[in-house]
């Protein structure tokens, strides 16, 4: 595990980017690590893109600036591909995570030459098949911890059940599919 | 034990009013301080405070409300950004004047226009003369401290001013970093119960605040309030100290990181000070030996005292977060190169405007910064007296 890890998130307002971001600075804090998870605004409104920032560290964070050479890039919509420069500054020997129902050999010709590793999740089937609802976020969070093997998917794991059971305190029935989303998250990025 | 966790600056401050529990706090809603009655509204609903939160319709309400309730002998707070700053002006200079004890937590954007939501000091610094004292943090830590010692600075027997608990929209009101929270036990003993000593619900003191004052009074209450901005540096040195006993973090009316050997140094306020300490532990494994001061007190002033930590430096570039539109820099920089003669330096200064609107400071431009400051003293290199950094060639 890298002494920084620094990673950046695109997505478009209103899919979770952001909270993605801020979640796994929880769950990292809990592995004992200096965090900091942090957005960035442009004009705020539902469907704009959106940035969002961790930085990962085994030492106290004091700068204050955005990340722009990240060792990993999520993308959680694969429309932003087209409009959005996702790979600009991303060091090769990290990579890119993309939530796309599309095969890989498609999103790879627009990624710029990128030589980094590529990842793909279809973050919709998974959500439907454990939430029954479209919260690409949850699944992107997990496959986003497995790529960049910030934390033990273990400990990710037992972190999550914790902080969601927390957040969900008033809603425990959507508990078990946001684990399951998780999980299966974990095992079907490829 | 401290309670070591994580959250954002925003969380940070309402964390920090829960565990003061003060009477009364009027808020208005506006980015990026908005969540900071939201959170206390919450509090309230729970039962976590006693507060009596005043929904209002606006800034100028929410500032008006914060003066009866004070007047009144209230333990008051507020919060705002921006905008809502500036529609409070009026009664922002009357909360000041009344010598009234309110604490106000601003989370810095700039003022329209162009109209942006982003970091920026214009708010706070368009207020600096209206008599509220200004402590501004780097961190959601400092936030949190601050937050902490305000009201025991506001309410100090020799001081008796309202007091602007400042940090950066977003850069740290929204960032989630790690922070070490006090325990509510220390806190409240700490803060203390408020007792006052003058205050309209006195019934065996009938009295009025905020009449009008005929010209044989006025420069005579308004130099009474001039004494007690200036009885304030001792009183906020004092508070830091008590406050010191309890959390093991020391503050003073500024921060010096690396200034010992120093010879070209940054004065800035707020969240890029963390930005440049990074940049001055680069340049220092190089060999160069640049320092900071961040201002953490910007009322009261403290000119001398940073003329004096200046005085062995060759070169210093001081940095506003905030255009005055002088047409010859900012704030700061008129402030401390004004400090500076008095106290006869003649080291060579720069007044560099950064990070507008939230435009983004990187280490490297901090780096670029130390750079120019040692061209400047060393090879005689000139430069504009007030550029900017990181504008845009197109």
């Amino acid at each position: 595990m890298a002494a920084l890890t620094e990673i950046r998130w695109h997505g478009r307002g209103g899919q979770g980017a952001k909270t993605a971001a801020l979640l796994l600075a929880d769950v990292a804090f809990n592995t004992g690590k200096h965090v900091q998870g942090f957005p960035e605004y442009g004009p705020e409104r539902m469907g704009a893109p959106i940035t969002a920032y961790d930085r990962i560290s085994d030492n106290e964070i004091r700068v204050h600036s955005n990340i722009y050479e990240p060792d990993y890039v999520a993308v959680v919509d694969d429309t932003l591909l087209h409009s959005v420069d996702v790979t600009k500054g991303l060091k090769p020997e990290g990579g890119i995570l993309i939530n796309t129902e599309k095969p890989k050999e498609e999103i790879l010709p627009l990624l710029k030459g990128y030589s980094g590793k590529v990842y793909v999740l279809n973050a919709r089937k998974v959500c439907m098949e454990t939430m029954g609802n479209y919260f690409p976020n949850t699944p992107m969070l997990a496959a986003m911890v497995k790529i960049s093997k910030v934390m033990e998917e273990e400990t990710f794991l037992k972190e999550m059940e914790a902080s969601l059971a927390h957040k969900f305190e008033k809603k425990p029935e959507v508990l078990a599919g946001n684990m399951a989303a998780l999980k299966q998250a974990l095992t079907e990025v490829q | 034990m401290a309670i070591r966790t994580r959250m954002s600056g925003n969380e940070a401050t309402a964390y920090a009013i829960r565990q003061i529990n003060p009477d009364v706090m009027p808020a208005f809603p506006i980015t990026p301080s908005t969540e900071i009655p939201q959170y206390v509204s919450n509090m309230v609903a729970n039962g976590e405070v006693d507060t009596e939160f005043i929904p209002v319709e606006s800034e100028h309400s929410s500032m008006s409300a914060a003066i009866g309730a004070s007047a009144a002998g209230a333990r008051t707070l507020t919060a705002t950004s921006s905008a809502g700053l500036a529609f409070m002006w009026e009664v922002v200079y009357v909360a000041a004047s009344s010598r009234l004890p309110i604490v106000m937590a601003v989370v810095n954007r700039g003022l329209t226009g162009p109209l942006n939501i982003n970091a920026e000091h214009s708010d706070s610094m368009g207020a600096r003369d209206s008599g509220w004292i200004q402590i501004y943090g780097e961190n959601n830590q400092e936030a949190y401290d601050n937050m902490l010692q305000a009201f025991r600075i506001a309410e100090h027997e020799s001081v008796h001013l309202p007091v602007m608990i400042c940090q950066d929209g977003f850069i740290t009101s929204h960032a989630v970093e790690n922070i070490s929270l006090l325990e509510d036990e220390p806190v409240k003993q700490f803060v203390g119960e408020y007792e006052p000593e003058h205050y309209m619900l006195k019934d065996q003191e009938p009295m009025a605040v905020g009449p009008y004052a005929v010209s044989n009074y006025c420069m005579e209450a308004k130099k009474a309030q001039a004494e007690a901005m200036i009885r304030a540096k001792d009183a906020i040195l004092q508070v830091a100290k008590e406050f010191e006993a309890i959390s093991g973090r020391s503050y003073g009316l500024f921060e010096e990181y690396q200034m010992e050997d120093a010879l070209y140094a940054i004065v800035a306020i707020g969240s890029v000070c963390g930005t440049a300490k990074d940049a001055i532990d680069r340049l220092r494994a190089g060999g160069m030996k640049v320092g900071l001061i961040k201002v953490r007190v910007f009322r009261p002033f403290p000119g001398e005292e940073l003329a004096e930590a200046l005085r062995k430096v060759k070169a210093i570039a001081i940095m506003d977060r905030c255009e005055s539109y002088s047409a010859q820099g900012g704030p700061l920089g008129a402030e401390l190169t004004a400090a500076m003669y008095r106290a006869g330096l003649d080291a060579k200064t720069v007044n560099i405007v950064y990070g507008l609107s939230g435009r983004d400071v990187r280490v490297e431009d901090i780096e670029q910064v130390y750079a120019d400051l040692r061209e400047m003293a060393e090879e005689g290199k000139t430069f504009a007296q007030y550029p900017y950094l990181g504008l845009r060639e197109r």
